[in-house]
């Protein structure tokens, strides 16, 4: 218990009993069972459809089985196969990729008091995508399957920390700095990607474009347990510094006079970010929208507090993600489309739908 | 059950910005158990000053001191615990309820023990304080300019320090509510709270404020009691207006009443 000024004149001078109406007491576990169904149905759909089809009750045999436990329902080798090895590990890194880029989003919004900040705003994005182009060029990437997701990882990772290098100034890093530098080394990046492409030959050209639209395609057991612990451990940071990103809102100064270590928040969840950004990149290439689009769905049913907005995000990013590499593998069965344009396609619409709803709060200032 | 000594005191406070001295050697204390104004006319200093009591300006000189301590001796908490600071005006995105602004100001308390119930009390109760719990619900973004600093104030409150610096809590408030903001300030001053408030109001200053510090350009002209420091001699060079004195019909402290520069260059 603390007693200050105000607590001894709460002593001396009482108030009425409050008044305050509380929010409706549903609306959170509503919100949640909903974002849990949804998550769980695509990820039993992306276990189930494809080039052919698996029933529920086999998904759950196989992955029980491969606990150990036999729940008496017959599944052939085939079906295990296609289940395990290639539908598991691809719906994981939907999972993690999407959630990864969720939170980002999410915490990005925060840190920039922006809500149209997307973790693309960072560079990670553009500096993964570069370094992969150049690589591509330069003849570096044939072999080892590690090779290009190591140098997106690194590229992306290495322009974002540039980024934040730059914008700081007397140990302090201003926000709108750091977003507008973002902006104007987003649009440098976009032309040098452009000019390694005029340089290109076909083969060298597919690649790139095939790894700037982003797919999941490539996905195996390795990556999921290369690339998911990082958005894991990313996932985990954002997510206690939630009460610090409640307050950035308020702005830098005001976060720092409530208690706030201003500097090193910012880096954290630069840091953090870029990390899970950049993990998700290196394996699915550039999946745009997701970031954006994933908290402002959730902001909608779960309120503005990050304490439940950045798990709220990891959901959402989720599902948008499974649902768009589930489109992506079967609209055009046996072809697929590129991820990026999926959820490009999912996410315009909704983020159109989203500022439609929100612009008499708009109006007002708010999100 | 005002200290002796002043427990939050700048000295020689210096801010440039590029080649313009905005604060110029300014020195300034407060006690616990004073309300202490500064007033000056626009671009005199008085945000820069606040800004520099508060460490959100760089100081080119001087040094701000809370207890004796300068202020880079303390971390960010425990800074949070001992002073508060209210902004001018407070831009927020995203459409948290005024109440959940005010509760984040018990931030710095959060992991103390009780403090999830004693924290929604103090809430609620700067809340009734500043007359902002009838909207305690709807969202910030969404509240007038005299609202949403009201509620700021609340948050200010809530954060339950012994020092407080706040800049023009009366701007965009109505009458009475630029009294019962003050009003307030001087009750937390009477419990013991040492209150810096940044004043546009001449005659608000002279009603409420103990002492009072008069800024012109950037440097301190006059600093003490403020029936001394709010003389018409101090402030007519200084706003460039012409005051008299007048007794106010109920109060013991008398009223500054600007003369119109025809009146003032008639009599003169």
């Amino acid at each position: 218990m603390t007693t200050g000024p105000l607590a001894q004149l709460r002593e001396r001078r009482p108030s009425a009993p409050p008044t305050v109406t509380a929010l409706p007491r549903w609306r959170m576990p509503f919100s949640w069972t909903v974002l849990t169904a949804l998550f769980l149905a695509l990820v039993l759909a992306n276990l189930g459809l494809g080039a052919f089809d698996v029933g529920v009750e086999r998904i759950i045999a196989i992955l029980l089985g491969k606990l150990g436990i036999d729940i008496g329902v017959q599944y052939t080798s085939a079906e295990e196969a296609v289940v395990w090895v290639i539908r598991v590990p691809r719906m994981i890194l939907a999972a993690l990729v999407g959630a990864g880029l969720g939170v980002s989003g999410a915490a990005l919004q925060g840190l920039f008091r922006n809500p149209l900040a997307d973790p693309s705003l960072i560079g990670v994005s553009s500096g993964a995508a570069f370094a992969v182009a150049l690589s591509v060029l330069l003849g570096l990437t044939s072999g080892a399957v590690f090779i290009q997701p190591l140098v997106a990882f690194v590229g992306g990772l290495v322009l974002t920390l540039g980024i934040y290098a730059f914008s700081r100034s007397a140990g302090r890093v201003q926000m709108a700095t750091m977003l507008l530098v973002g902006i104007a080394v987003n649009a440098l990046l976009a032309s040098a990607i452009s000019f390694i492409l005029s340089l290109s030959d076909d083969g060298a050209l597919r690649d790139i474009v095939y790894w700037i639209l982003g797919s999941l395609g490539g996905s195996v057991w390795d990556y999921a347990v290369t690339a998911g612990p990082l958005i894991l451990i990313a996932i985990f940071v954002l997510v206690r510094q939630a009460g610090a990103l409640n307050l950035l809102t308020l702005g830098d100064a005001e976060a720092r006079h409530l208690g706030v270590r201003v500097e090193r928040s910012q880096f954290i969840i630069v840091t953090a970010a870029a990390l899970a950004t950049g993990a998700g990149v290196a394996v699915a290439g550039v999946v745009g929208f997701v970031g954006l689009v994933a908290p402002h769905l959730v902001r909608l049913v779960v309120g503005p507090d990050h304490r439940s907005l950045i798990p709220a995000s990891a959901v959402s990013g989720a599902i948008l993600v499974l649902g768009a590499d589930l489109g992506a593998r079967t609209i055009f069965a046996p072809a697929e489309l590129p991820l990026g344009v999926v959820t490009a396609v999912i996410g315009t619409p909704v983020f159109l739908y989203l500022i439609h709803r929100a612009r008499r709060s708009l109006a007002m200032g708010g999100w | 059950m005002t200290t002796n000594e002043p427990v939050l005191r700048g000295e020689g406070l210096t801010v440039r910005v590029d080649d313009k001295t905005l604060l110029d050697r300014a020195s300034v204390g407060v006690r616990g158990g004073e309300l202490l104004g500064v007033v000056g006319p626009n671009g005199a200093g008085k945000t820069t000053l606040l800004k520099a009591l508060s460490g959100d300006a760089e100081l080119a000189e001087g040094t701000v001191y809370i207890d004796d301590r300068p202020l880079s001796d303390f971390d960010a908490r425990e800074l949070a615990r001992r002073r508060a600071v209210m902004p001018q005006s407070s831009y927020l995105p995203f459409l948290f309820t005024a109440r959940d602004v005010v509760r984040m100001g018990r931030a710095p308390w959060e992991g103390e023990r009780g403090e999830s119930e004693h924290g929604a009390k103090l809430t609620d109760y700067a809340m009734s304080l500043t007359d902002t719990r009838d909207y305690a619900v709807r969202a910030y973004p969404t509240l007038s300019g005299g609202e949403q600093s009201r509620v700021t104030l609340a948050r200010v409150l809530a954060q339950e320090t012994p020092i407080l610096l706040i800049d023009e809590p009366t701007a965009h408030l109505d009458l009475r509510h630029q009294h019962l903001v003050l009003q307030l300030a001087r009750e937390l001053a009477s419990e013991g709270a040492a209150v810096v408030a940044v004043l546009h109001d001449l005659n608000l200053a002279a009603m409420y404020t103990d002492s009072s510090v008069v800024l012109h350009r950037g440097a301190v002209v006059a600093s003490g009691d403020s029936q001394e420091a709010l003389h018409p001699d101090v402030l007519s060079p200084v706003f460039g207006i012409e005051f008299v004195l007048q007794p106010h019909p109920e109060l013991e402290r008398p009223m500054l009443v600007p003369l119109p520069a025809s009146v003032s260059h008639d009599r003169g």
